[in-house]
This record gives C-alpha cells, sequence and structure tokens, in this order.
C-alpha cells in the first residue's frame, strides 16, 4: 500500500490485540446481561415480553450492531491467535494473518449489517 | 538458536495457568461454530424486534437446541470471565484490589453459570402458562 503518510503507525500485532481485549470484554459484558434477561423468563410470558422494551430500544439496536462486529471480530482474530500458537511459521505472515483477520471480518459483518440495519 | 515469537506464549510453570491457555483455545474454536450460528438465527435471519417469549418456547421445544445453548452458555461464560482474569492480571497492580476481583469474577462465574443453568434446564411453558392464570 502506498501512502504520503510517515508519521506514527501502530503495528498489526498491537492494534489486533487491543480490538480483542476490547471486544471480548464488551462481549463478555453483554453475556451477563443476556443471561439475566434469559433467567427471567421462568417467570412467565408477561415479565419475559415485558422486559423486551429494552431490547427494542433505539439505542440498543444499535448496540446490538456493534455486538455483531465485537463478536465477528473476536472469532476471526481468535482464529488468528490459534494459528500464531499452533503454527510455527505463523510469525513470517504476521501482516498477511491482521489482513486476513480484517478480510473475514468484512465478509461476515457487511452482509449482516446490511440485515440488521433493512430491520431497523 | 533464536525461535521468533509472537503471541502470549503457553504458560509454563504453574498447570492451571497452562488449562487454561488450552481452554481458551479450544472453547474458543467451539464458540465460534456455536456463537456465530446463535448470532445468525437471532441478529439475522430473525430480527430481534419478533424474538419474544413464544419464539424461546418453539426453541426449547427441542432438547437439542436446549442442549446446545447449555453448552454455548457454559463455555461462553467461563471463556468470556478467564479473559477478564488475564485483563485483571494485566492492570490490578495491588494485592488488595486483585483479591478483590478475584472474588467478583468467580462469584460471577457461579452466580451467573446457576442463573443461566435454571433458566435452561427449567423452562417449563405450559407450568408458567398455568401460573399465569392462577391455576
Amino acid at each position: 500500500m502506498i501512502s504520503s503518510y510517515r508519521g506514527y503507525r501502530a503495528p498489526e500485532g498491537m492494534v489486533s490485540w487491543a480490538l480483542h481485549r476490547l471486544a471480548g470484554l464488551g462481549v463478555l459484558f453483554f453475556l451477563l446481561l443476556h443471561i439475566v434477561d434469559i433467567f427471567v423468563i421462568g417467570y412467565g410470558p408477561k415479565a419475559f415480553n415485558d422486559l423486551l422494551f429494552i431490547y427494542n430500544a433505539p439505542l440498543f439496536r444499535i448496540g446490538e450492531i456493534i455486538l455483531v462486529a465485537g463478536v465477528y471480530y473476536h472469532a476471526a482474530n481468535g482464529v488468528r491467535i490459534i494459528l500464531i500458537d499452533f503454527w510455527s511459521a505463523a510469525y513470517r505472515y504476521e501482516r498477511q494473518l491482521f489482513y486476513g483477520v480484517v478480510a473475514t471480518f468484512l465478509i461476515l459483518f457487511i452482509p449482516s449489517a446490511f440485515f440488521m440495519v433493512k430491520g431497523l | 538458536m533464536t525461535v521468533a515469537r509472537i503471541g502470549r506464549e503457553r504458560p509454563q510453570g504453574s498447570n492451571f495457568e497452562l488449562y487454561s491457555w488450552y481452554f481458551l483455545r479450544i472453547s474458543g474454536l467451539l464458540l465460534i461454530f456455536l456463537v456465530v450460528v446463535h448470532v445468525i438465527i437471532t441478529h439475522v435471519v430473525n430480527d430481534v424486534s419478533t424474538i419474544n417469549y413464544n419464539f424461546i418456547v418453539r426453541r426449547w421445544a427441542s432438547p437439542f437446541w436446549r442442549a446446545n445453548d447449555w453448552l454455548m452458555l457454559t463455555l461462553a461464560l467461563i471463556h468470556g470471565l478467564n479473559g477478564a482474569r488475564i485483563a485483571v492480571d494485566d492492570y490490578v497492580r495491588s494485592r488488595g484490589w486483585r483479591v478483590f476481583a478475584y472474588s467478583v469474577l468467580w462469584s460471577a462465574a457461579i452466580i451467573f453459570l446457576i442463573m443461566g443453568s435454571i433458566a435452561i434446564v427449567t423452562f417449563n411453558p405450559a407450568a408458567a402458562g398455568a401460573a399465569a392464570l392462577g391455576r
């Protein structure tokens, strides 16, 4: 890639690591919330359906798209981490692996985001 | 010989850390299939606004989906909290706060695992419907 930019550029490993942790903790936060909401189902249809106004709120619908992005990125980058850990030559392809993660993420996320935005 | 290393090395000297390292990778691999399918079913194919009590009644009528969801819940929760534990190792330096943070994580693991398991295993729409009608 040709660019005239000559300032600081964060290395791929650092960017992917930071995003992996951010996405992981974000998804964990939602998982805990999700366990609370599914626990309420034991209290019957009314209690559960009344609670769902939260997930239908516009702010949550946007949060949902960010959540799906986080899940897809964490999954794609997780494969890269496993490759790095179990394939001894992986360090030579660090940059290629990172761009592979970006490509996998986009292939998964763009169609999903399309359907989710359409449903809004 | 110099070996080039990237990534987080296999921990040595502690069996717990080594098993946790393997667990994150193996559960992660399984979760890719479980969670990506789950996300596509509940967020892409079905709009979130159409998901309600009856959706869960239909889904959990099948023992397969209950088992699938329970496996996903357990793996995701332990995978996520184990990841959070590693973040605590990185950022929480003082001994007191570390003990506090570990306590919170272990308590969360136990409480949320029990809550999620109760939800999946004991869900019984017939009984819930009868209770709602006061029978």
